[in-house]
């Protein structure tokens, strides 16, 4: 298709306009990140220099550091978990003909309803009484299992041609050796989608740590970051935006990599 | 016919023990997390609790009747309506808007992909700090763009006629990487033969608009609506951050509200019976979606 | 080696064939007549509801499909996407645990013998259709299996393509003297593939034979019009015992030896003839032996003329050969032997009469027409 000149300068005004609001308040928490109390009293929009003085400084604060590696850890634990749990599940729901498949297939789809807010207190209270609070185990295990998830890799199992499942009943490969040896491969498409989402949203979350958490063995970047927020005072925003940008880099790196795999994987699964 | 033996019970139900094998970890999990915590919600929301969160006395729907008749927890419902009502349509008109732009099929157009669907990458705790410094009433741009522009400062968290307005506005520009992303992923997935075939017939770019692309889109934009409700009634983060529920309970949303109740009031008998009320809300939200969308969406 | 087949549901009923070792046999039939799952039975991959299926001497109905020690060809190939054309050949050997080092030497071998040798290290997408199919192919032959099932495996091909592939399968299944079961829906493939082939028609046996015998002795009217391209002029016809003729469509009537005439029944009849049996009238001919029809459509091929005309309400066709020149809307002599029909009774479908053998012979260096 062919644009027209004028039409096209319009557009990429439009772009260009719009795209500087949105990213407005990531390259503004950037500057800010490099700049002292007295220019951010005076109301500048440059900083002078760009000294790393401020990302030193939250290193000092906060063990922000350690709050990395166990985002890191949690977001990879859950990662991995939801790969194998929900790549499992979906294997089943496509590749074994069984009685009830459809009643299953309906709970599944249920937990879909069921917010995650609406069943904290007693989630809260089952990590409590298995001792896991402050665990790696009561931060990731609750999330292993995944509706949405199930559903992404179902649909890409089902673009499977069946007869790859009949070529390999005929060579002799049991059940779990297609799984493992066929399917996964195949659909690594899927399994990367699935895995940056799953990533991406662990690395973000907020809620379930807050209540998780009560000393820094095993907090998260989320909530150092709020505890970096009511910690500092009027004019060390600096640092405050140092470890923000610190937090969000890892995230917007994977979703700058993987967004295109990430559209297509999440749109597939949203409505087939 | 001779050697034909009938297979016996413990050969024919094997399919169904290999899947129940693949399928255990997540019928553990949800039973675990999701339906055992579900129905002890709704138990819980009987009784009056101790500290541990057990049961103490039962108090049949008292619980909810004090909810019904508190001014708190009707504010706090009003408050999520109006947020609800403020962030989707607002939302989900930019992330569309953006989603048509960076459909054009233009020279560096991916650098424009990418920049939008970024707020999806940021937490909702970075992007909360981020806006908290933004209002800042004395050094935030907010203020300092108002005051270059000779207009009253505004107290952009800090007062109440605000405070809803300010985390709503934080929140669509939260959320705007995830709908456009969707909503994209929807547009390039339409046939570009049914564009061909429209240009053939002279058709305008907002005639096309109308009849081509937002019907096509129907399933994507119903799939993003719901979403999108849904995720705004579960906001929490954003209002932990930058505001606590205050000033005078005007951002006291659901969610902030059964956390405030449960885990710092210690009041986990009402804190479940306001569970129970999102629990609801939410499924009639996307009963309702369902219901509405199999009459006026297109599906291809 | 011996299947026999009982099978009664609704797709499939009334099964009950001996496929020969080294035998070349074809299943054809239309689309929906259950050949697939028949095939797919014979493989395990669907279950038998009554019957027995025995390959070689041993009760095979329970057997998994990998115990059945057959090979298979899917119309979509299978491929393993993510496996290089090397893995792919070698997948199944790995499976059973083959040492690597023969695995690599058979798939060298395989690989020669289909001209795949140069491709081992790609993926299947890299791949076209033809070469697709070749190791589609390699895979089966790989696996030394004696039994080879092939499930349309040429539908996804071109025409040229098609017909390359038809002499080459036919090749290698003559050199390794594999037991190869076909399906298909091409009846040409199955004429010129098959040793025997077996003709289903919903769910049901219709004729099993050699190619050439189904083509001249159809056992019903489907056969015979389903077996040949343009398809048998078929129309219903009756008997005149007085007369000694049969009269055909409601037009055409046509002396009958009195020898032949006491053997045919009275009831209603479906006569049928082969195109190429509606010969041009000579110059010589009595005038009472012609035929005029009116030509209604006309295809000229090149080395053969097609023709349409109205018989009564039928639309029959005639195939002459070489290039004629012939319009729309002509009328035509054409010459109508009775030898060359055959009957079927309109009710059963069954035939009651055979053509008179109408084969071309070499003897020595004459040759007899």
């Amino acid at each position: 298709m062919t644009t027209s000149l004028p039409k096209k300068i319009w557009i990429y005004f439009l772009l260009i306009v719009t795209s500087f609001l949105v990213f407005f308040p990531v390259m503004y928490a950037f500057l800010i990140s490099f700049m002292t109390g007295p220019e951010l009293l005076q109301g500048k929009f440059l900083p002078q220099s760009f000294s790393l003085d401020n990302y030193i400084k939250v290193f000092d604060r906060l063990p922000l550091l350690n709050y990395l590696l166990n985002s890191f850890i949690v977001s990879v634990s859950v990662m991995l978990g939801q790969l194998a749990v929900c790549s499992l599940a979906a294997y089943a729901f496509v590749f074994i003909q069984f009685k009830g498949r459809d009643f299953i297939f309906f709970l599944f789809i249920s937990t879909m309803m069921i917010p995650w807010e609406a069943t904290m207190i007693p989630n809260k209270f089952t990590i409590q009484k298995l001792d896991w609070l402050n665990t790696y185990q009561g931060l990731t295990l609750p999330f292993f299992a995944l509706a949405f998830g199930t559903f992404l890799l179902r649909q890409h199992f089902k673009t499977i041609p069946k007869e790859l499942h009949e070529a390999s009943q005929i060579a002799g490969l049991s059940k779990f050796a297609f799984f493992r040896r066929v399917i996964l491969p195949v659909s690594k498409t899927s399994l990367v989608t699935l895995g940056a989402y799953g990533f991406l949203t662990t690395w973000n979350m907020y809620l379930w740590p807050l209540l998780i958490t009560t000393n820094k063995s095993v907090r998260t970047v989320q909530i150092g970051l709020k505890q970096l927020q009511s910690l500092e005072t009027g004019t060390e925003w600096g640092v405050v935006m140092a470890g923000v940008i610190v937090v969000i880099i890892p995230t917007l790196l994977l979703l700058f990599l993987g967004q295109k795999q990430l559209q297509k994987g999440l749109t597939q699964g949203a409505l087939k | 016919m001779t050697l034909l033996e009938k297979p016996g019970i413990w050969k024919r139900t094997a399919n169904g023990r290999t899947a129940l094998l693949y399928l255990l970890p997540s019928i553990l999990l949800f039973s675990v997390f999701v339906f055992y915590p579900m129905f002890r919600t709704i138990y819980l929301s009987f009784f009056l609790t101790d500290q541990n969160g057990d049961a103490a006395i039962w108090v049949g729907f008292e619980n909810y009747s004090y909810l019904l008749e508190s001014t708190a927890f009707i504010n706090s419902m009003k408050a999520t309506g109006l947020f609800v009502l403020y962030t989707v349509p607002i939302g989900i008109i930019l992330a569309l808007f953006f989603a048509l732009l960076a459909n054009e099929k233009l020279r560096g157009i991916g650098f424009f992909r990418t920049v939008y669907s970024s707020t999806m990458g940021i937490s909702v705790a970075a992007s909360s700090v981020i806006w908290l410094f933004m209002f800042n009433p004395s050094m935030g741009m907010f203020n300092r763009l108002l005051s270059l522009l000779n207009l009253p400062q505004i107290q952009w968290l800090l007062d109440p006629q605000w405070a809803l307005l300010s985390v709503s506005i934080s929140t669509i520009w939260m959320n705007i990487g995830f709908s456009f992303l969707i909503l994209l992923g929807g547009l390039q997935n339409i046939d570009e033969h049914l564009y061909e075939s429209s240009r053939i017939d002279g058709a305008g770019y907002f005639y096309r608009l109308r009849r081509i692309t937002l019907p096509m889109l129907s399933p994507t934009l119903f799939f993003i609506i719901t979403i999108s409700l849904i995720n705004a009634f579960q906001s929490f983060g954003q209002i932990d951050i930058l505001t606590q529920g205050g000033p005078s309970a005007s951002t006291n949303l659901i969610v902030y509200s059964i956390y405030r109740e449960a885990f710092i009031n210690y009041q986990f008998g009402t804190a479940s019976a306001q569970a129970v009320t999102l629990f609801i809300i939410i499924l009639i939200v996307t009963i309702l979606q369902f219901k509405l969308g199999e009459r006026r969406v297109h599906y291809q | 080696m011996s299947k026999s087949y009982d099978k009664q549901v609704d797709v499939i009923s009334n099964i009950n064939v001996t496929i020969e070792p080294g035998e070349f046999f074809v299943l054809v039939g239309p689309s929906g007549c259950g050949k697939s799952t028949m095939l797919r039975m014979i493989a395990g991959l669907e279950t038998i509801t009554s019957g027995t299926l025995k390959i070689g001497d041993q009760v095979a109905n329970h057997l998994s499909p990998n115990k059945r020690d057959l090979s298979m060809v899917f119309q979509n190939y299978a491929l393993y996407p993510h496996l290089t054309v090397q893995q792919n050949i070698t997948f199944g050997l790995d499976v059973k645990k083959v040492k690597k080092a023969a695995q690599r030497e058979r798939a060298a071998e395989v690989a020669k013998m289909l001209g795949l040798t140069d491709y081992l290290k790609r993926k299947p997408r890299e791949l076209s259709g033809g070469q697709r199919q070749r190791v589609a192919l390699a895979r089966a032959i790989v696996s030394e299996s004696p039994i080879c099932l092939m499930d349309e495996p040429l539908s996804n091909l071109d025409a040229k393509l098609r017909a390359h592939m038809r002499t080459e399968i036919r090749r290698i299944q003559r050199k390794l003297g594999i037991t190869m079961i076909y399906v298909t829906h091409d009846q040409v493939e199955a004429m010129t593939m098959g040793d025997r082939i077996m003709i289903l028609h919903e769910g049901k046996i219709q004729q099993v034979g050699k190619p050439i015998d189904i083509y001249n002795n159809p056992a019903n009217p489907f056969v015979a019009t389903f077996i040949g391209s343009p398809p048998m002029n078929l129309a219903y016809s009756d008997v005149d015992k007085k007369a000694s003729a049969i009269v055909i469509g409601d037009i055409l009537r046509l002396p009958v030896p009195p020898e032949e005439v006491i053997s045919i029944p009275e009831y209603q009849l479906i006569a049928g003839i082969r195109p190429e049996h509606l010969r041009p009238a000579l110059k010589d001919t009595p005038e009472k032996d012609k035929l005029y029809v009116v030509v209604t459509n006309v295809e000229v091929l090149g080395n053969e003329t097609v023709f349409s005309f109205k018989l009564g309400t039928n639309e029959w066709m005639a195939k002459w050969s070489g290039q004629w020149h012939i319009d729309i809307g002509d009328s035509i002599p054409i010459l109508i032997d009775y030898g060359a029909f055959c009957l079927f009774e309109a009710r059963t479908g069954d035939l009651i009469k055979k053509p008179t053998d109408l084969g071309n012979s070499v003897f020595g260096k004459e040759v007899l027409v």
